[in-house]
């Protein structure tokens, strides 16, 4: 990965910003405890949406940590994003249920109708595709959720239609 | 908090209840199927036809046959697939017998229901998972009760181990050898930390304990946490499961005010906390020593065992950790005797095993069923084969750390040691059919593209035998692999499950090595002639 320098973010920008008191809030909850880090950084994306630099550099000095340490769990886990997510998220289940009825095929349709894959928001910033290794709907493989809501039964031409109205939108 | 205060909540809790109770499915699966909006329906429908006396709408846990959801239960009538629409027959149904509801009728007496003995799922789809006065009006916390004032840590270890109860994450060791050898720890503090981090793909039976039963889980964690001298527990779940994180929150808010959780439980000298620690979405963290990483704060990597948890855990401290499912069996080993338990399941395997039942099958959904029962009643009578009259294939088990069994095999009796024998694991309990139409090969390589993507990276074998492995069976599906390419699989699939560190390597190869055994001829044909 190439290096990349990091600017202290100045205090009057998160000043400013009064998404780092809530942040403040999670860590002054956990006693600033240092095991306390995956928390704050699901409270982090909750509230920002997405791991910028300067938050994962806040929460490093706020828990005493090296930022590399904190980089490196946000990278560690899947759930954490460090790029900016669309305005509408559709995650396709990949758990063996959803595979074996045909999982895959919903990906394609999204790839050949839109260009979007995996892991990749559409170009205007209004839907991001993710997949999930299972999220335990199976009895009603194949599922999707969108926008957080678990859908079970999809066919390549649901995910199309839904997919289509938020780019309409 | 004393038992004569449990017993007058379980009994004003009786005396408020409604004569007749429609129950529906308030888990994630029906959810799904919007039984919010059927439940509406039918509170709406009760007003309406001037019942709101004698008829309440309850929301309870799963009600197992999630294919066919939303379910809804009416004085013991299960009714399949209900729509808001169907609300007024469903409701108009109860005073007359004439009308016939418009949902489709479902039977308790069907295969699907008529072999399971529930003993984990004993409270699922019958309480409101977000009560705790109906987990009391059930017996609930009786047993923790009973185990403080009446027996000592000893006794309860020696009740568990007399169960013949073995650990359902799916390794199968013995849970009163685990308990005992925490409890001799002289060093504390000491932890106790509940599995949920459900990961197999194509399992959910963790999930719906927990949405259906949280309670169970709490009081099984209590228990164990007497037994082995902890003051503190962490149940560790997967940020995949909004659901079940919520209703933990809210069991763990409800037991500190009825003061069930907190300091000098039921008037004794035993303090117990119970804190929630949500994932991230790594697999690996599954595994004991990944997962106390991540409770610490840390990236999910494992570590070599020994030491176990059971000597140094958590911030080196004894560390007791179960499966979701064997806490859940605790509070029935301990009120029924573990000479009860043992009577029940095979010689080796004791008690029930919650199963997922999914994939190409008609039946979908969780069954629990006395160890030793045979594939082929829970695949074909449970089951009921596939939907669409095809031929059943095979059953994958264990998930990406397991392998599949194919029919010939169905009359296996399934236990720790016959799913063993047959190079697959019991697993946590995911159970996966698949039939003629799927390709065994692209299975195997979906498992492997699965671990490529969930290894942590930390050893060597893991780290780039998996992509090998995957790049391998891309070529065999390709139809570019020659008999040479075939051996080096086998080869390299041998290697990557002796020398990996934790159990995520050491199986990930076992999806391949099962496939080849049993579907050889299917990477033949796949071969460059």
């Amino acid at each position: 990965m190439a290096t990349k320098t990091l600017e202290k973010p100045t205090s009057q920008q998160q000043e400013k910003d009064k998404r780092f008191k809530i942040l403040d809030v999670v860590i002054k909850k956990n006693h600033c405890r240092q095991d306390a880090l995956i928390e704050v950084l699901h409270k982090a994306q909750s509230t920002f949406g997405y791991l910028e630099d300067d938050v994962l550099l806040y929460i490093a000095r706020q828990l005493k940590l090296p930022p590399s340490e904190v980089f490196g769990v946000a990278t560690f886990y899947h759930l954490f994003s460090l790029k900016p997510a669309g305005a509408h998220s559709c995650v396709i289940c990949l758990g063996t249920a959803c595979y074996v009825k045909d999982s895959p095929r919903l990906l394609e349709e999204l790839a050949v109708s839109f260009n979007l894959h995996p892991g990749e928001t559409t170009p205007d910033g209004k839907v991001s595709l993710m997949t999930a290794r299972c999220i335990g709907a199976c009895g009603l493989a194949p599922a999707a959720i969108f926008d957080g809501k678990v859908c079970g039964k999809q066919t390549p031409e649901s995910v199309r239609t839904q997919v289509q109205n938020w780019l309409e939108e | 908090m004393e038992f004569s205060e449990l017993q007058r909540i379980a009994a004003e809790y009786q005396a408020q209840r409604k004569p007749i109770r429609i129950r529906y499915c308030h888990a994630a699966g029906c959810q799904s199927c919007g039984s919010l909006a059927v439940a509406e329906a039918l509170q709406r429908e009760v007003s309406a036809q001037g019942l709101t006396e004698e008829v309440e709408v309850c929301p309870v846990g799963c009600m197992r046959l999630c294919g066919r959801g939303c379910l809804v239960d009416i004085q013991g009538k299960l009714y399949e697939r209900v729509r808001p629409e169907d609300a007024p027959s469903l409701v108009a149904s109860i005073k007359d017998d004439s009308i016939t509801p418009t949902a489709p009728a479902g039977s308790y007496d069907h295969p699907f229901f008529a072999y399971q003995l529930p003993i984990v799922l004993e409270n699922c789809g019958k309480i409101n998972p977000e009560e705790i006065d109906e987990y009391i009006a059930v017996g609930g916390y009786q047993q923790l009760e009973k185990v403080l004032h009446s027996m000592t840590p000893q006794e309860v270890i020696r009740e568990i181990t007399i169960s013949g109860l073995r650990g359902r994450g799916g390794a199968g060791y013995p849970t009163g050898l685990k308990w005992s050898t925490v409890a001799k720890m002289p060093k504390t503090p000491k932890y106790v930390v509940c599995n949920a981090d459900e990961g197999d793909p194509g399992a959910f039976m963790d999930r719906s304990v927990l949405e259906s039963d949280p309670h169970r889980v709490l009081e099984g964690m209590a228990i164990a946490a007497y037994a082995v001298g902890a003051n503190q527990g962490y149940i560790y779940v997967r940020a995949e499961y909004p659901l079940a994180i919520s209703r933990l929150q809210k069991a763990i808010q409800q037991a500190k005010r009825r003061e069930i959780l907190g300091s000098q439980i039921f008037g004794s000298t035993f303090d117990f906390k119970i804190d929630i620690r949500v994932g991230a979405g790594a697999f690996v963290c599954g595994e004991e020593t990944a997962l106390m990483a991540s409770i610490e704060g840390k990236r999910g990597n494992p570590r070599p065992r020994p030491p176990y948890p059971a000597e140094s855990g958590l911030w080196g401290c004894p560390t007791l950790i179960n499966n979701v499912e064997t806490f859940a069996n605790v509070v029935p080993i301990i009120r029924e005797g573990g000479e009860w338990f043992s009577g029940i399941g095979t010689a080796t395997s004791k008690g029930t095993k919650v199963f997922a039942l999914t994939g190409k099958v008609k039946n979908t959904g969780l069954i629990e069923v006395p160890m030793g029962t045979t594939l082929h009643r829970i695949v074909m009578e449970m089951g009921e084969g596939c939907a669409d009259g095809k031929k059943v294939k095979a059953v994958q088990t264990g998930g990406p750390s397991g392998g599949c069994v194919p029919v010939e095999y169905f009359d296996t009796p399934v236990d720790y040691e016959s799913l063993k024998s047959l190079g697959t694991i019991m697993g946590s309990g995911g159970m996966i059919v698949v039939d003629e139409d799927t390709n065994m090969v692209g299975l195997a390589r979906y498992y492997m593209e699965f671990c490529r993507g969930e290894t942590c990276g930390k050893c060597i074998p893991c780290r780039t035998g998996t992509v090998q492995l995957y790049q391998m069976l891309t070529k065999i599906l390709s139809g570019e692999a020659t008999e040479k390419d075939l051996e080096s699989l086998r080869q390299l699939s041998a290697l990557v499950k002796e020398t990996s560190l934790c159990g995520l390597g050491q199986t990930a190869p076992n999806p391949v090595l099962s496939t080849l055994r049993f579907f050889e001829q299917e990477y033949k044909q796949l071969l460059k002639s």
